[in-house]
């Protein structure tokens, strides 16, 4: 394997770095697997003390940190504390961890007994009311957004934490790196996107195969969602189909509200048809 | 000579998502055999509920990291089918063509990362990176293999960006697809040494006698769509996959369970292999046989096997698929879409087996009703069945607790459980 990693002659403390999940596909850690290419130069860089989906061994001595998955039932509360403990750093690894992820989606019903009841039946089933994000009980030192991850700025991320650097998200949004790609703009296609309001660092990822933005990566900053959906309407796309997208990874959580408050005011919602929305 | 054991493995590694495996024997009397899932669930089918038809290709293929794309395809055909949309024969092709790619990454993560260790006793696949540097290599290039191309036709190896009802947003370039065909063609010797390690492995003899669900071909080795078979002899179309799966909640489990014409039954690649033998590339059907492995086969352990067979067999597929590709004109990438009220299907094949999505649309195309049925919930059953056997046998064997516990390790694993999935 690699020698020792130096710089300017000094050798490098090698991180140990544990992986955890919570409620989540797990698609995330898979992504750091997924790194086929650089994954050898990767493992020479930091010492992985705990990754239950690769490895048998396991252990509590960590410093660092990655934690995958929302919060959805009690226990995962425990787990997370007890992490958060052990880790002088904790990041919150992908969208779950972040905001909720596509985990929050059955929060809009604010009825948990009816969405057990859809998918179990009479059925008994452990589950907290609402799927949150990490930093709702705890302390989250980084977050590292997307559905799922983008393992090149998980590893620029990752040699930073391991070289003492600082760390820091772009300001701008998704869609001065799609404009930056010579991309067609998916407005002039008719297809939705949320790349003018999204926080860029994906290299606009979906819109370079043509298909909008869904807002993973949560707001970018000043992101004006007002002005997005007027730009919707003017190309015809409804504001239910841009309110599907904001809602659907949980980044947008308060823009949504805001939206649906003012929707619920004009006494139009699907909900009080008896529709579930 | 009679044993007494207890084996407690609490979150299985090696495998995705949560499960514990408990087993207590004394004086050669099985107390405990329990195979318990205890991952959170995440409710997907109340989630889609009131969303429109295009946000489930999208939501559901959040349901599993590892095999997002066979998600993703499972709901387009759901909604195709529901819709009546018939996908062009180029659609067709390439949709084959990316889920033969996942096939082939997920089956070699598992071989390699997941399952390989077992048999080298070692706890991981880290270690090899210093011992054997160039088998890891070599896995991890047949990986990136498939990973690439499934970014150059699905647009990204996970949570794919390409994909949709009615085709794809945008095409591979042909130079892509014949890099990738060189590829391919260059990986073959790769599995033909993967083969040969495997051969040294020491495959558990055990067998119990199990009833195998899966696609049945018509033509071609099956992976989307057709009919749904058992090797009981059981046949009903795609849209009756509800008197395929029979699901019931248990108390062990956060995930739900299935049957079918016994207490439980097994898919994945053996029972693909175990229902489609005759339809496997000639190749793949040849090293199928020179491991002994013939319909039907019996044994739980060697599903692992199976998906090396199914490496060969997609590898030389999806050359074929890439040289019929190549010799013809692209034509539109996709088709519209015209929304309506109804139900549809759609079953596929992902790595461990038989998936289905299904769901109800009104008359604007919103989803009143959804309902996913995952191969690991279907297999969990079997598992539990299989862990039985597995103590009953172990109880007079003399085995020590490690023996047992790592033989039941690797029985879970050999199914390849994509647990999370499972709960969803």
């Amino acid at each position: 394997m690699a020698q020792e990693r130096t710089y300017l002659g000094v050798p490098l403390h090698k991180p140990k770095v544990a992986f955890f999940e919570l409620s989540s596909c797990e698609g995330c850690q898979l992504q750091i697997v997924n790194n086929e290419a650089t994954l050898l130069d990767f493992l020479s860089l930091v010492e992985i003390v705990n990754f239950r989906e690769a490895m048998t061994e396991s252990s509590s001595d960590y410093e660092i940190a990655f934690v995958e998955g929302s919060v959805t039932r009690a226990d995962e509360i425990t787990r997370l504390t007890e992490i958060r403990r052990n880790a002088a750093v904790l990041v919150a690894l992908g969208s779950c961890a972040c905001f909720g992820g596509v985990n929050q989606l059955k929060n809009r019903f604010h009825d948990i007994a009816w969405v057990k009841r859809e998918v179990y039946g009479k059925h008994h089933i452990e589950t907290e009311a609402e799927a949150k994000p990490l930093e709702a009980f705890v302390r989250v030192d980084l977050k590292i957004f997307g559905c799922p991850i983008k393992k090149e700025e998980v590893e620029k991320i990752v040699t930073n934490i391991a070289l003492g650097r600082p760390v820091t998200h772009l300001k701008y949004p998704v869609c001065m790196e799609c404009k930056a790609n010579e991309n067609i703009c998916l407005f002039d296609l008719g297809e939705p996107c949320l790349g003018p309001v999204t926080r860029a660092g994906c290299d606009s990822w979906c819109p370079n195969s043509r298909m909008g933005c869904w807002g993973c990566r949560g707001p970018a900053d000043d992101a004006n969602v007002e002005q997005l959906r007027n730009i919707a309407k003017k190309h015809g796309i409804s504001a239910e189909t841009m309110l599907d997208r904001l809602e659907c990874f949980g980044g947008f959580a308060p823009h949504v509200e805001e939206i649906r408050g003012k929707v619920k005011k004009t006494g139009k919602t699907a909900a009080a048809k008896g529709v579930r929305i | 000579m009679k044993v007494s054991c207890n084996v407690n493995v609490h979150h299985l590694t090696r495998v995705e998502g949560h499960g514990n495996i408990q087993i207590r024997i004394r004086n050669g009397k099985v107390e405990t055999a329990q195979w318990e899932v205890v991952e959170t669930p995440r409710f997907f089918e109340a989630m889609l509920v009131g969303k429109n038809w295009d946000n489930a290709p999208w939501i559901c293929g959040r349901i599993c990291g590892i095999c997002s794309i066979g998600h993703t395809l499972a709901s387009i055909r759901g909604v195709e089918n529901a819709f009546g949309i018939v996908p062009s024969e180029q659609t067709r092709k390439l949709r084959i063509l990316l889920k033969h790619m996942e096939t082939l990454q997920s089956h070699v993560l598992h071989l390699y990362f997941l399952a390989a260790p077992d048999f080298l006793n070692l706890g991981s696949v880290i270690p090899l990176i210093e011992a054997n540097p160039d088998v890891v290599k070599m896995a991890a290039g047949l990986k990136l293999l498939a990973n690439d191309a499934c970014d150059v036709i699905g647009g990204r190896r996970l949570h794919p960006t390409r994909t949709v009802v009615g085709g794809f947003t945008m095409l591979p370039e042909k130079g892509e697809l014949e890099a990738i065909k060189k590829r391919l063609e260059a990986a073959i010797p790769d599995l033909v040494k993967t083969a040969d390690i495997f051969r040294t492995f020491k495959i558990p003899d055990f067998k119990r006698e199990t009833e195998f669900v899966s696609l049945g071909g018509a033509n071609e080795y099956p992976f989307i769509g057709g009919e749904l078979v058992s090797t009981d002899g059981v046949r009903k179309p795609e849209h009756e996959y509800r008197k395929m799966t029979n699901e019931y909640c248990v108390e062990q489990s956060t995930s739900k369970w299935s049957k079918l014409s016994r207490k439980s039954f097994a898919v994945g690649a053996l029972a693909r292999l175990n229902n489609n033998f005759a339809l496997l590339h000639p190749e793949a059907r040849k090293l199928s046989e020179s491991f002994g492995l013939e319909p039907v086969n019996h044994n739980p352990y060697m599903n692992n096997i199976a998906q090396l067979v199914e490496c060969v067999h997609v590898t030389l597929d999806s050359i074929a698929i890439i040289e019929e590709l190549l010799g013809s004109k692209w034509d539109e990438p996709r088709q519209p879409v015209t929304p309506k009220s109804g139900v549809g299907v759609g079953a596929v094949e992902v790595p461990r087996g038989i998936l289905y999505h299904c769901y109800e649309f009104d008359a604007k195309g919103k989803i009143v009703k959804s309902d996913c049925i995952i191969p690991t919930s279907q297999n969990h059953a079997n598992i539990q069945h299989d862990i039985e056997e597995l103590a009953r046998v172990s109880g007079d064997s003399g085995r020590k607790d490690e023996e047992i516990e790592l033989l039941a390790s690797m029985l879970v694993r050999a199914y390849d459980p994509c647990i999370s999935c499972s709960v969803h």
